[in-house]
């Protein structure tokens, strides 16, 4: 599958981003003249920690649209947002070098573990304090898990990104800028490995009426989150591994919070301190945003779980398919409620569905790749998969999702005005996991069909 | 509920982990107590009950100055023009048809107000503010948002007094039911429905 991305188009494409988005030194500089070194002309390589082939190119990208590119002035960050490039994704991990990342502040923390240390406090019997040595002599767990930004594939990011390619004007940018990694981009899969959470509480002695957490990293804007102490209690790890090495500088290194299939934002990267409370703490990340707002003018708060959602990676709006003849779809499937129990996938506009392969194991909370072999017949369709998880959840389309914030009004709302908030709200949007339709055009190019009908 | 699925009991078995915990010795007897400093430089996200607020206080006379010197690049000079976030308006505009969520129209509580400039503001020069500069910038918003009056003195009590428009403008109205029975998960069944 992934030969078949490598399309020469899709190459162009990845090339035209980098130089478009100005993204600093990158391993596919001295590329321009990739068949003039032979083994025996170039230098030996540093092999004592790898690097993938020079032919390869495949990048994160910026969210378009960030507080760096709206405020003049700044210089320039090594923080916002990072997008995973999931047009070129194989299998369900994502290699740590291309996981989406966010974060605030202009430069990442720039952490020694040696001094690092995680404080847990608060209701608790023993106030403890943690090295990270001590914390990797405890009974250690490696679990495969996905991290997706709530406001993931949301309208705003499609809003905003059209917006910013408006503002530049550039050609080779627009080109460059694909719905996939763009809108939906903030979502990866490690396996991660540190020590449960609630083995530490079990060694402060969590008091009888405890009830939360807050959590809160070392990085410039002190990033805090509350979490109830049953999630902290069920699957939440501390860790210091992903992918069989230390957590990468902008994954949180020394330490982060894993808090499996909820929200992103709740993962609290470069861990220092645990509060052990009876009560939310109301910050800014769970009031003024992470929260929905209703047509009603009312808004939801502390929603955690990240709903199904699926989506196909090939073909997508970053491919180009040479001509009809047979394709293997293949795309992602995750839910942050138990596992993925099936995946279909329609190639005529939802007139029809059919079941998707699923590589095995599939494991709960975690990205699950899912297949279809297709014949394409040339003409013009819609392709787009859904998934349900083991608890029979759906994955909604996107009208059937704005339908579900409509509900939350009384009295109901008329479905147009449903509608037309959807469009038009100023928002952001949380927890969005509308199904993905790709436009399969004649001369095989593929298109968005969510955001752009 | 007509019967309990199997999936309700995992939360519900969570519940009975905390006094369980409280019973045993730590098993392991890694770590160790926090120093004094250590919980004093640490310890102070800010809540909505204030614990955490250090001594000190100011006016919105005073934060004036302090945002126009620390903030007003960022976020204009009135706190509106931006081009970061507006922070000052809005209130009412929630159920129109284009909202203006602003710390005045939508934070529920000014504690928030005060932890986010505490620990995350100004963007570059995080934690910079003291004490006195966070409550006097604190006094200046709400003050320009008409929560308050110009003369207001805020410190750790008074802030917690200041009744925030916005106060019940979010469901469930107790989040921390969402701790206590284990519904982790948003009105999925309810996407299960709209869809079938």
């Amino acid at each position: 599958m992934n030969s078949k991305s490598r399309d020469r188009r899709g190459f162009l494409k990845r090339s035209a981003a980098l130089a478009g988005l100005a993204v600093g030194a990158f391993p596919f500089a001295d590329a321009q003249t990739p068949q003039g070194d032979t083994p025996e002309t170039r230098p030996p390589r540093d092999l004592s920690y790898g690097e993938r082939s020079r032919f390869e190119s495949s990048v994160r990208t910026v969210t378009l649209g960030g507080p760096r590119d709206v405020i003049p002035g700044l210089p320039p960050g090594e923080t916002g947002q990072r997008l995973t490039p999931l047009q070129d994704s194989t299998g369900i991990i994502t290699p740590a070098s291309l996981h989406f990342m966010t974060a605030r502040g202009s430069r990442l923390p720039d952490i020694d573990p040696r001094e690092h240390r995680l404080m847990i406090h608060g209701m608790v019997d023993r106030p403890l304090v943690f090295t990270m040595e001590e914390l990797k002599r405890l009974p250690s767990v490696s679990r495969i898990h996905f991290i997706e930004c709530a406001g993931n594939s949301g309208v705003s990011h499609y809003k905003a990104m059209v917006k910013a390619l408006e503002l530049a004007n550039s050609p080779a940018l627009t080109k460059s800028t694909v719905v996939i990694q763009q809108v939906h981009g903030r979502v990866s899969t490690s396996e991660w490995t540190g020590v449960l959470l609630s083995t530490l509480l079990k060694e402060v002695g969590v008091q009888k009426n405890a009830s939360w957490l807050v959590a809160e990293g070392a990085d410039a804007n002190r990033h805090a989150k509350s979490i109830p102490l049953e999630k902290g209690l069920d699957d939440v790890i501390v860790a210091y591994s992903q992918n069989g090495e230390a957590v990468r500088p902008e994954q949180g290194y020394p330490l982060r919070l894993v808090v499996p299939g909820w929200e992103g934002v709740s993962n609290v990267k470069y861990l220092r301190s645990i509060k052990v409370t009876d009560q939310p703490y109301y910050l800014k990340v769970e009031t003024a945003n992470y929260t929905n707002l209703t047509p009603d003018g009312k808004a939801s708060w502390y929603e955690f779980q990240v709903g199904p959602k699926s989506l196909i990676t090939y073909p997508s709006d970053a491919h180009q398919l040479p001509g009809p003849g047979l394709y293997e779809i293949s795309g992602l499937a995750w839910s942050g409620r138990g596992a993925i129990s099936r995946v279909e996938v329609s190639t005529n506009g939802g007139r029809t569905w059919k079941d998707a392969r699923l590589q095995q194991p599939v494991f709960r909370k975690a990205f699950t790749r899912f297949r279809l072999p297709w014949n394409w017949d040339g003409e013009e369709t819609l392709i787009q998969s859904r998934c349900t998880n083991e608890y029979g959840d759906i994955q909604p389309t996107r009208k059937e999702l704005a339908k579900l914030w409509g509900d939350e009004r009384q009295p109901p709302v008329p479905r147009s005005d449903v509608e037309n908030f959807w469009e038009s709200a100023p928002i952001y949007e949380f927890f969005s996991n509308p199904i993905q339709p790709w436009r399969v055009t004649r001369d095989g190019s593929v298109h968005d069909a969510l955001y752009k009908a | 509920m007509r019967f309990i699925k199997p999936s309700l009991l995992v939360p519900l078995m969570a519940l009975v982990i905390p006094g369980a915990a409280l019973a045993q010795s730590p098993t392991y007897k890694v770590g160790r107590p926090p120093t004094e400093a250590e919980l004093h430089a640490w310890d102070n996200v800010v809540g909505r009950e204030g614990k955490e607020l250090p001594p000190g206080s100011g006016t919105a006379k005073e934060g004036a100055k302090v945002f126009a010197g620390k903030c007003s690049y960022c976020h204009g000079a009135t706190a509106i023009e931006g081009p970061a976030p507006r922070l000052v308006g809005g209130v009412d505009s929630l159920s129109t048809k284009s909202p203006k969520l602003t710390l005045g129209s939508f934070w529920p509580y000014a504690t928030t107000v005060w932890d986010y400039i505490n620990r995350s503001m100004p963007q570059d020069n995080e934690g910079s503010l003291n004490p006195d500069q966070v409550y006097a910038v604190t006094a200046f918003l709400l003050f320009k948002n008409g929560i308050i009056k110009e003369a207001d003195v805020l410190d750790a009590k008074s802030l917690l007094k200041v009744q925030m428009p916005n106060r019940d403008g979010f469901f469930p109205a107790k989040p921390e039911a969402t701790a206590k029975n284990g519904n982790w998960k948003p009105n999925w069944n309810q996407a299960k429905q709209a869809s079938r």
